[in-house]
């Protein structure tokens, strides 16, 4: 390991040899701090993890049995690349809730959406391309579209969503710079972290603007069945199959452990994603297929997905109350669906810096820097009621609120702009999902 | 030999202190020792007490509770035999202005420093503190939490208008405040194994980093060169080693300790930090001195183990 040059050593052999993009790729302060988040003794609002407690584990268990007796020599072999037949047909089904109608040729199955997101940022994105996404954007994706070098441009949101007139203008400027724009990436429902929604009214408007200026839309649907109070909107694939790539996912409706999800594209774009999936992985987790298209056969899916519901309006119900009365200087978003809460923090205070004092207080949240391409958020966190049960949310809430009376403390004390800028994004780990 | 190795803990050093433990379980298991990994929760005490007769336990926790002498203080009070430094001893290494108040009245060198609570500037103002810190000492200087590790919390300035900032991030991770000289030099860590009279450095290892020698720069590979054993003359040498082995022997640090310290222009050790359970991930420098001394790791860790056991 020792350098013939130098004589010294950088501990890793290989350096020299490292593609330009693994450079960026850097355990940070900010991972570390999280190593802590996952002891019982924190209350995390930090990782969007689905109430797993809330699934019939008995009834569960005995299908993961009856799959490995009944059928183990073809749910433990390789499957097709594309996927299991029977499940993407279950999948149509499951799209059909949102308005869109597809076949079952149409359904690439991926591991997780995540896996979709990197396939589709692959086959499209070659290094200084410009992805347009929401501003704040979900982490996991800005990971992906950083290790292939994307670049990310985003556009403002409001209580209805993306702004039209925003994008319009954002596409006008960067055709005008000569910029390449290959897709908007884009959360319609219950954003992550932002918790809005896009707007019925604002759906074809949004999708007319790409069309214009000849931009795919990327629209990422893991939460569009976990409104409170509303049937799903149309999902934008169902408005423009030709124009949209979707991504679909059973890790919040149903359980991340199995890693399914699944992309829905235009023909040609499909017959990429297959070759580029098999390139990648061969085929995904057959077991994990067998798994969700037995508890799709003989579950009560829906009934499970309305329960969740339930407990989730529960918990976002807690975190509201619990925030009105102990951190009533902040502001945040009511969302009504999802699983996120998108919280400006009171003037002066900087998310990434008060997050060791959150981790000693024994609560965390993840920053929004890790939401944006290019430095924002510094002033935001998004804490996540998904997970804990209503007491220890309000529990990690008053946890919360003694962080934000000390930091505020501390930058009174030194100038409220003392907190300083944002950093850039934080790649993925599966605490920031 | 069975040894319980102490890892994880709540501090902010969770993750250092997991990867440290399971290297250094590694290294144990590779010469045959039975080596179980606990961390510090509420099953830790019935685990204590059923630590087999012969049995040693090693805490490689870094920052509060492990580093502190608290957890020290609960393994004596159980009579359980341990590696390393003990409570008391370690209670004083762990807050760093009192150590280095200790250090400088032994004659052992080390950055002017002052060390303030948060409730100081806010009583008497914290801009006219701000102010006579930076008429004080030549900036740069280095603000850094009173206690803990990693480099955390830590800030290098070299301009009076991030001072404000460098504190704010300071104080995130505790309410006392070390500012101290930033000393240029060449940047060394010396390993001491052993107590007492038996005591003995292991090759100094010399670090050059690109920019801060900071969390990202430990411990992401590519930004430190390390060269060990250090590139220094016989004279620095003997001075650093020196040094090493004279702030283990004042602060009364037993089994293994790694001293921080840079060799100033004028061939001085100034020493900057003292880890009583200093880091053995992939990469840490007290691994790296002891294979730079031709040590095999399993085989230096064992007999750390033995001596605790024999004390």
């Amino acid at each position: 390991m020792t350098s013939a040059e130098t004589g010294g050593t950088r501990l890793d052999p290989w350096l020299e040899s490292y593609a330009a993009r693994a450079h960026a790729m850097r355990a940070s302060e900010i991972r570390a701090l999280f190593a802590v988040a996952s002891r019982p003794e924190v209350v995390s609002l930090a990782g969007g993890m689905p109430y797993i407690g809330g699934l019939p584990l008995e009834e569960l268990g005995e299908m993961m049995r009856r799959i490995v007796v009944e059928q183990g020599e073809v749910a433990l072999q390789y499957g097709s690349g594309q996927g299991y037949e029977p499940l993407r047909e279950h999948i149509v089904q499951v799209m059909a809730l949102e308005g869109i109608t597809a076949h079952p040729d149409d359904v690439v199955v991926t591991t997780g959406s995540q896996q979709a997101l990197d396939l589709v940022t692959k086959i499209f994105i070659d290094p200084g391309d410009v992805i347009v996404a929401e501003a704040p954007s979900y982490v996991g994706a800005l990971g992906v579209f950083r290790a292939h070098e994307a670049d990310v441009v985003h556009v403002a949101m409001d209580a209805d969503g993306l702004v039209p007139a925003e994008l319009e203008r954002t596409l006008a400027r960067l055709k005008a710079e000569g910029r390449r724009v290959k897709f908007l990436y884009t959360v319609p429902n219950f954003h992550n972290p932002g918790g809005v929604t896009l707007s019925l009214e604002r759906r074809p408007q949004v999708l007319g603007i790409c069309e214009r200026y000849g931009v795919l839309v990327l629209e990422d649907n893991p939460y569009g069945l976990l409104g409170f109070d509303s049937d799903p909107l149309p999902a934008l694939r169902s408005m423009s199959p030709e124009g949209v790539i979707y991504l679909g996912s059973f890790s919040k409706t149903f359980a991340p452990g199995f890693r399914v999800g699944w992309a829905v594209a235009p023909h040609a774009v499909r017959e990429k994603l297959v070759l580029a999936s098999e390139s990648a992985i061969l085929c995904p987790s057959h077991a994990s297929q067998l798994a969700i298209t037995a508890y799709l056969d003989h579950h009560d899916w829906q009934g499970q997905i309305k329960k969740f519901r339930e407990q989730y309006r529960e918990r976002r119900d807690a975190m509201v109350s619990a925030l009105e009365e102990m951190i009533p200087e902040a502001s945040w978003n009511v969302p009504d669906g999802g699983f996120y809460v998108w919280l400006k923090l009171p003037e002066g205070l900087n998310s990434k810096s008060m997050l060791p004092r959150a981790v000693t207080a024994r609560v965390a949240y993840v920053p929004g820097t890790a939401f944006y391409f290019d430095g924002q958020g510094a002033d935001h966190i998004r804490l996540s009621y998904c997970y804990p049960t209503p007491e220890r949310i309000r529990e990690g809430v008053r946890r919360l609120a003694g962080v934000v009376d000390q930091e505020l403390e501390t930058v009174r004390i030194f100038g409220a702009d003392a907190g300083g800028g944002g950093d850039t994004v934080e790649f993925p780990s599966p605490d920031l999902a | 030999m069975d040894v319980m190795i102490l890892a994880g803990g709540l501090s902010h050093e969770r993750d250092v202190s997991v990867r440290s433990g399971r290297r250094v379980k590694d290294a144990l298991e590779s010469v045959g020792a039975r080596v179980t990994l606990h961390d510090v929760d509420t099953d830790l005490i019935p685990a204590l007490r059923s630590l087999p007769e012969g049995g040693v336990v090693w805490p490689l926790l870094h920052g509060a509770s492990g580093e502190d002498g608290s957890l020290q203080a609960l393994l004596e009070l159980l009579g359980v035999p341990f590696v390393g430094t003990a409570s008391h001893e370690a209670r004083v290494a762990w807050v760093k202005p009192v150590a280095k108040a200790v250090l400088e009245r032994a004659g052992v060198k080390t950055p002017a420093f002052v060390t303030f609570p948060q409730s100081l500037f806010r009583e008497v103002g914290a801009d006219q503190v701000l102010t006579a810190i930076a008429e004080r000492f030549a900036l740069p200087v280095a603000v850094k939490p009173a206690r803990g590790g990693s480099a955390l919390g830590v800030s290098i300035v070299s301009d009076r208008e991030e001072l404000p900032r460098a504190m704010v991030h300071c104080f995130a991770y505790g309410d006392i405040a070390l500012i101290e000289a930033a000393v240029e030099g060449i940047e060394v860590a010396v390993s001491v194994v052993g107590t007492g009279d038996d005591a003995r450095v292991l090759p100094a290892v010399e670090i050059v980093a690109q920019g801060p020698y900071d969390y990202d720069a430990r411990y992401n590979p590519g930004r430190v060169e390390y060269f060990a054993p250090a590139r220094l003359t016989d004279a620095q040498r003997a001075t650093v080693e020196g040094a090493a082995l004279e702030v283990h022997r004042v602060l009364g640090l037993r089994d293994l300790s790694r001293v921080d310290m840079i060799v100033d222009a004028d061939g001085n050790a100034q020493v900057l930090d003292i880890n009583i359970a200093p880091g053995m991930t992939e990469t840490s420098l007290f691994p790296q001195a002891a294979e730079a001394g031709g040590l095999e790791l399993g085989q230096l860790y064992k007999e750390i183990c033995e001596r605790a056991l024999a004390r």
